[in-house]
């Protein structure tokens, strides 16, 4: 008999303890001579706490990790062993799109297997909008009109307000994505244009648009009141991400809601979406189990581990041909075909000043009408331009 | 008396200067992992260029340069210092100001002056956490129940936390609650050793309420006044609590309410979704923080110091 082999598993992800036991128990049964350990740490000091262990030699076998830049530094630094078809086979169930999320820029290798893909939408209360006699949007005239019926019969259209930041940032993506196209992230990420283009000045015009639907004070309406204004009824919609399905489910579990596309620029276009993936799964290069590690990501790689991770946590698996049983998470995993991409966290969170200090700094300013979406876009700009070799110049 | 000194001295030496070694030892070993040794590696690593993890070389003054003359890190870095000046002022204005009405109030020992000074020295002893949560449902703009007394006579719903116009004041408001009884305190334990002597003869030199004040007790206060003026410098220049807690780390709406100890947070340890962790640019940060406190803490005291002499 094999060994047996202990290995650990760290992550910030503390409230998905029993979810991850499970699954693991599953990997032993499939390899008895390798034990996992689950050891979770504080989200906020989570960066801190992995950089510390692994500058020590130190840290997890197998390392949770966040997507893009936050990745991008460990891998920068050494930290992170770099995974192909050989010794991660399962990376050949990945879409490309999720790949890039583990990709080191530099290198072109995959660090990390993406574990999940979040979906920022519109929630739908479908009982208000019952109630109402409406029917939700899908352009945004219609959007105007819903919200105008709404807010006659005291009902807050969007439950949305502009007190929590991150949360912010998700916002502009949400509405102004329909508004862009996939045209405009290739011609932003070939270097061909900036945030200064008519066409993102435009949509960052369309919130300003919102502000009449959303609640009264929506300056300070933070995250956490948005979520109570739409699930306990107050409001018809919400403009948030498919992470908190689960969230809103278990703090009303009456609620009748349906997570649909924005709305749309005219009738006829292709309903987006905006997605990002949340981080993956990574290998310590200083494990003394690598082996035992690689073995654990390849199986968090497949068929088998995706349809349980997403029935268990209520997550998108980006596995190819993983089944999601939940209704609303089939619906949401079948509008990230045509998803666009969280275009600054997927692009511009590599460097300093990223996009999201940027433009959660200005986008409360705009909001309030003291700045212009022009001013904004170029305060966007010239911030990137900094490290963004491609905005240099202009 | 000195020759007892020199005997003593004489007979146990080396067994006086062990014992009062190893009394200091403990003492010593604190202060030196947990205040000395982070304080020198804050000055080390503001010198250095880090990858977002790690220190990978020696840069000079690069870091102060950026955070003081490059953008946008410089238009943050005025941004929270302006914040900071401003806090100072009103703190100086309206909470020490308040504190000295108050002082004087108690001070004459009016019906209940027991209850109120419990009243007023209350909020001193909540967490700086639990005021800026309190606060924050206060003014929530929906819910809070400032708004819906204000609903009472017809004002809409106003987002004090999300106004860039009213945000810092309301930031300010919670700390001047949270704190004002602290210099009250501080004030009024002045005026108290102010000697009865003095005040009854400046009575029957014919002395009003307003004469009293400021011919006798605000001089005599002096000392008082600098441990009041000194604390409010230091407080409002190592801000963090009440402003995190009620407008979160990037000082929303904004950056209305950042001030620096958020900003050089944010900067060396980043966060998830704003920033990459840059140890040498907050270090920057946070040693020119201690040098505007100290020096200017130094500065105040001589001057003080010197103004209560002369007084």
């Amino acid at each position: 008999m094999a060994h047996a082999t202990d290995i650990s598993f760290w992550t910030w992800r503390q409230e998905d303890k029993a979810a991850y036991n499970e699954l693991f128990a599953d990997f032993t049964k499939a390899n008895p001579d390798i034990h996992v350990k689950f050891e979770s740490f504080p989200d906020e000091n989570y960066p801190t706490i992995v950089s510390t262990a692994l500058a020590a030699g130190k840290g997890g076998d197998v390392i949770h990790t966040h997507a893009y830049g936050w990745l991008e530094q460990f891998v920068k630094a050494g930290y992170f062993e770099p995974q192909d078809l050989t010794t991660v086979p399962s990376l050949a169930n990945q879409p490309a799109d999720a790949l890039v999320a583990g990709t080191y820029r530099a290198d072109k290798k995959v660090y990390s297997l993406p574990f999940a893909s979040q979906t920022l939408g519109l929630f739908i209360n479908k009982d208000v909008f019952a109630k109402a006699g409406l029917t939700p949007p899908t352009t945004w005239d219609e959007f105007i009109t819903v919200s105008k019926a709404l807010k006659d019969k005291g009902i807050y259209p969007l439950a949305n307000g502009m007190g929590t930041s991150w949360f912010n940032e998700m916002f502009v993506a949400i509405f102004t994505n329909p508004f862009l196209g996939q045209e405009f992230v290739s011609d932003l990420t070939s270097g061909k244009t900036t945030f200064k283009d008519p066409r993102y000045v435009a949509a960052l015009g369309k919130l300003l648009e919102l502000r009449d639907y959303m609640p009264p004070g929506f300056e300070g309406i933070d995250y956490d009141t948005a979520g109570q204004l739409f699930i306990s009824g107050k409001a018809a919609m919400l403009a948030g991400g498919s992470f908190d399905i689960a969230t809103y489910r278990s703090q009303n579990p009456a609620i009748n809601m349906d997570f649909v596309a924005p709305p749309m620029a005219k009738a006829g276009d292709t309903p987006q979406v905006t997605k990002f993936f949340d981080g993956g799964y990574a290998v310590n290069a200083k494990s003394a189990n690598k082996e035992a590690a690689l073995k654990l990501v390849n199986w968090m790689g497949t068929k088998e581990f995706g349809d349980k991770f997403s029935a268990l946590l209520g997550n998108i698996s980006p596995i190819k041909g993983v089944v999601i049983k939940d209704e609303l998470l089939a619906h949401v995993a079948k509008l990230n075909e045509t998803a666009m991409p969280h275009i600054n966290v997927v692009y511009f969170r590599f460097e300093k000043p990223t996009g999201s200090e940027l433009l959660q700094g200005d986008i409360t300013k705009m909001m309030s009408g003291s700045i212009t979406p022009d001013q904004l876009a170029a305060d966007l700009t010239s911030g990137l331009a900094k490290w963004y070799k491609p905005f240099q110049g202009k | 008396m000195n020759s007892g000194r020199r005997h003593t001295k004489k007979a146990f030496p080396w067994r006086r200067s062990l014992w009062i070694a190893s009394l200091l030892t403990p003492a010593l070993v604190v202060m030196v992992l947990f205040v000395l040794w982070p304080l020198l590696s804050a000055f080390r690593l503001a010198f250095y260029e880090f990858n977002g993890l790690q220190p990978t070389g020696f840069i000079g003054f690069e870091n102060f340069r950026k955070v003081l003359f490059e953008q946008p890190y410089s238009d943050w870095t005025y941004n929270a210092l302006k914040h900071n000046i401003i806090a100072f002022a009103a703190l100086m204005v309206f909470e020490n100001g308040t504190a000295f009405l108050l002082a004087y109030a108690l001070l004459k020992a009016l019906p209940g002056h027991r209850i109120h000074q419990v009243i007023v020295f209350l909020p001193v002893v909540l967490s700086a956490v639990i005021v800026g949560f309190l606060w924050k449902l206060f003014l929530h703009p929906l819910f809070g129940l400032v708004n819906q007394t204000l609903a009472l006579v017809g004002i809409g719903a106003i987002p004090w936390l999300g106004n860039e116009h009213t945000a810092l004041g309301s930031v300010l408001f919670a700390n001047i609650w949270h704190w004002l009884g602290f210099p009250t305190l501080v004030l009024l334990a002045g005026m108290q050793r102010v000697s009865k002597e003095v005040i009854e003869a400046a009575r029957l030199d014919g002395a009003g309420d307003y004469a009293l004040m400021t011919k006798i007790i605000w001089p005599l206060i002096a000392p008082s006044v600098t441990i009041v003026t000194i604390l409010t410098f230091i407080g409002s220049f190592n801000w963090f609590e009440i402003p995190y807690v009620m407008a979160g780390l990037t000082g929303s709406p904004g950056g209305a309410t950042d001030v620096l100890g958020l900003y050089f947070y944010r900067t060396a340890f980043g966060s998830t979704t704003t920033g990459i962790q840059d140890f040498g640019q907050g270090s920057a940060l946070a040693v020119m923080m201690f040098i505007i406190v100290a020096g200017v803490t130094a500065i105040a005291l001589r001057y003080l110091r010197r103004r209560e002499i002369e007084l």
